[in-house]
């Protein structure tokens, strides 16, 4: 009698932790839930503040305007056309530098000390802090090289920054394709490098977009290693055009121009006390981070399509 | 006739073989050059730091840098203690780490055990998004909103001080601590997961009693790689901390980072070869040791991990 009575005060025991421990695993999952959506409201909390604060500056005059002492009247002009212009400089030169890197990386290197070597500064160098790219800038391409604080210096510098970036991207992208592949265009006689071109590179193209867009991304933001090499913050000028009507059409003295860009002309705004400047800097910030959004969500959605489409 | 004609086409193919073969060696030379270019930043920013610190090291003895409680080089009464700028650094990493390491792991822990694949979907990519803000506009949030907020709790807080800027930074590095330590928990093989089931353990239970202890080493090369993410942090800090040399790791103080001091001068016009501009390289070596540092022991602990399995 008493027996079964302490058994069924035990399995009622048992039967509330097991409620308890139920709990607990409800309770974190909420807590986990919150802990995640941190990172979501902060985005949010950012991007409305942002707009609360600049919404008056949303304006065509703020895009046409040169920066000013007068905040009302200062603009963007030329902030957004050196930040196009040193894109593209960085998207010349870290683009086929970083592909054809990871390709040599994937396709070629033999597995010995010397690939190891670079595959251990590949790592190394996305864990460098930005602004250290910046002194490598300030004492080679500004003083050693003698580029000056140009659009040129500006784009190489970040195109040395997001050169890891590309590399480890066209590295998966690449290691992503059978082996069937190469060896059917090896079986027809291509030699190596077609097999890579035509084969390897083509299928891998998408996956190295995707990761070429979020290094652009990360570029268009980048801020200290600009103000390291000394880029102005106050330019009422613009670099002469890339295009001319005249022959040849191109002109490349916009290399060797000074320049400002977005995030270095929002910081100028940023570190003024006059709050109507901050209103200006608001602004940008509300523009810059809606580019990168809509380029890393872009970057986003590729890679989700690519891997939802092709099956091996 | 006929034999010769064979010859010179066999022959016209091996010479066409033979351009192939030569082709294909210069590409392959081309390419490697290009990932050599990896080899040669490294090298190039250790020359570049080194040469110009070198230089500075000839003006300021290295004791004073390590042991002077003051940095004021461009000063008329010039100090180079590097104590204050590290402490700077130190303090607002540590703040980082304390909101991020908590939210981090905590994260961590849920997408790698309790979210439903859908959730995983969608977490994923926001947090991704989050990684793409741009450092500068985190600065002005941690200016012009997050220190006023503050203000509104801790009477007599200054407008620049560590504590708002470390607790946007630790905001910013919670998705790179939360997807290297998810990637670790992942790792962690279905059977032990199902031991644990098995046991009668509930899914809290099995998640911190046996996947996070076999996970630890690579949670914890998480951290530290979050740690050299927050040290080489620059415009939050140079933005929201104010840009004061100032030994002290008390939060509510204003003070300046590494990171900070080298915009801060940059932003000044410095003659090249100046004291004041070779203290920027000096300061950067400082930097670079320190994440190099936290990054060799990042990868030595995930390593570790990797090869449990």
């Amino acid at each position: 009698m008493s027996n079964q009575a302490s058994v069924l005060d035990n399995l009622e025991e048992v039967r509330a932790m097991i409620r308890r421990h139920k709990f607990n695993d409800y309770v974190f999952s909420i807590i986990g839930l919150i802990a995640l959506m941190i990172g979501l409201l902060t985005l949010l909390t950012l991007f409305v503040d942002l707009v609360m604060d600049g919404y008056p500056r949303f304006t065509f005059e703020f895009l046409s305007e040169y920066p000013s002492r007068r905040a009302a009247h200062a603009g963007l002009l030329s902030a957004w056309i050196g930040s196009l212009l040193v894109m593209i400089v960085t998207f010349l030169s870290a683009v086929p530098m970083g592909v054809a890197a990871g390709l040599y990386l994937e396709e070629y290197a033999p597995k010995n000390w010397f690939s190891d070597l670079i595959e251990i500064n590949v790592t190394n160098l996305a864990g460098v802090p930005s602004i250290v790219y910046g002194l490598l800038a300030l004492g080679l391409f500004v003083y050693i090289l003698d580029l000056g604080q140009s659009i040129l210096t500006a784009g190489l510098t970040l195109g040395l920054l997001i050169l890891p970036v590309v590399i480890v991207a066209t590295r998966e992208a690449v290691r992503g394709i059978p082996v069937a592949i190469r060896e059917a265009a090896y079986a027809v006689g291509a030699t190596k490098w077609q097999v890579v071109l035509h084969h390897v590179l083509h299928y891998s193209f998408g996956g190295i977009l995707t990761g070429v867009i979020i290094g652009m991304a990360r570029a268009l933001g980048e801020t200290a290693p600009l103000i390291t090499i000394g880029a102005l913050t106050f330019i009422a000028f613009l670099p002469p055009s890339p295009i001319t009507d005249t022959p040849p059409f191109l002109n490349f003295e916009w290399l060797s121009s000074g320049f400002t860009v977005m995030p270095i002309q929002m910081f100028n705004w940023l570190s003024r006390p006059d709050h109507a400047f901050h209103m200006n800097a608001a602004a940008t910030g509300a523009l810059i981070i809606v580019v990168t959004l809509l380029m890393n969500g872009t970057a986003i959605w590729l890679r989700y399509r690519i891997r939802k489409n092709i099956k091996w | 006739m006929l034999p010769n004609q064979t010859e010179l086409k066999i022959s016209a193919r091996l010479a066409k073989n033979v351009r192939r073969h030569f082709v294909e060696r210069v590409i392959e030379f081309i390419l490697m050059l290009a990932a050599m270019s990896a080899v040669a930043t490294t090298l190039a920013i250790v020359a570049i730091l080194l040469y110009e610190s070198l230089s500075f090291f000839e003006h300021v003895s290295i004791i004073d840098f390590l042991t002077d409680t003051q940095w004021t080089p461009l000063f008329e009464d010039a100090h180079y203690g590097i104590l204050p700028l590290v402490s700077g650094t130190l303090t607002t990493s540590a703040i980082a780490l304390l909101v991020a390491i908590p939210i981090g792991t905590i994260g961590a822990i849920y997408l790698s055990e309790f979210a439903s694949h859908k959730t995983r979907e969608i977490v994923k990519p926001i947090l991704e998004l989050l990684v793409g803000v741009p450092t500068v506009v985190f600065g002005y949030f941690a200016l012009l909103f997050v220190t006023p907020l503050l203000q509104k709790f801790i009477p007599g807080l200054p407008g620049f001080n560590m504590l708002g800027p470390g607790i946007v930074m630790g905001i910013m590095i919670v998705p790179y601590i939360s997807s290297v330590a998810e990637d670790a928990m992942r790792a962690v093989p279905m059977s032990m997961r199902e031991g644990s089931y098995a046991m009668g353990a509930t899914r809290f239970q099995t998640a911190i009693r046996v996947v996070t202890p076999a996970a630890i080493s690579g949670i914890i090369a998480a951290y530290i790689l979050g740690i050299s993410r927050a040290v080489g942090e620059t415009m939050v800090v140079a933005l929201a901390a104010g840009q004061q040399p100032n030994l002290t790791f008390n939060p509510m103080e204003s003070a300046s980072t590494i990171t900070a001091y080298i915009v801060q001068v940059a932003m000044g016009d410095l003659p090249h070869g100046s004291i004041g501009y070779q203290s920027i390289f000096a300061a950067g070596l400082v930097l670079m040791l320190m994440t190099l540092i936290f990054n060799i022991l990042g990868h030595l602990t995930r390593k570790k991990f990797r090869e449990t399995y």
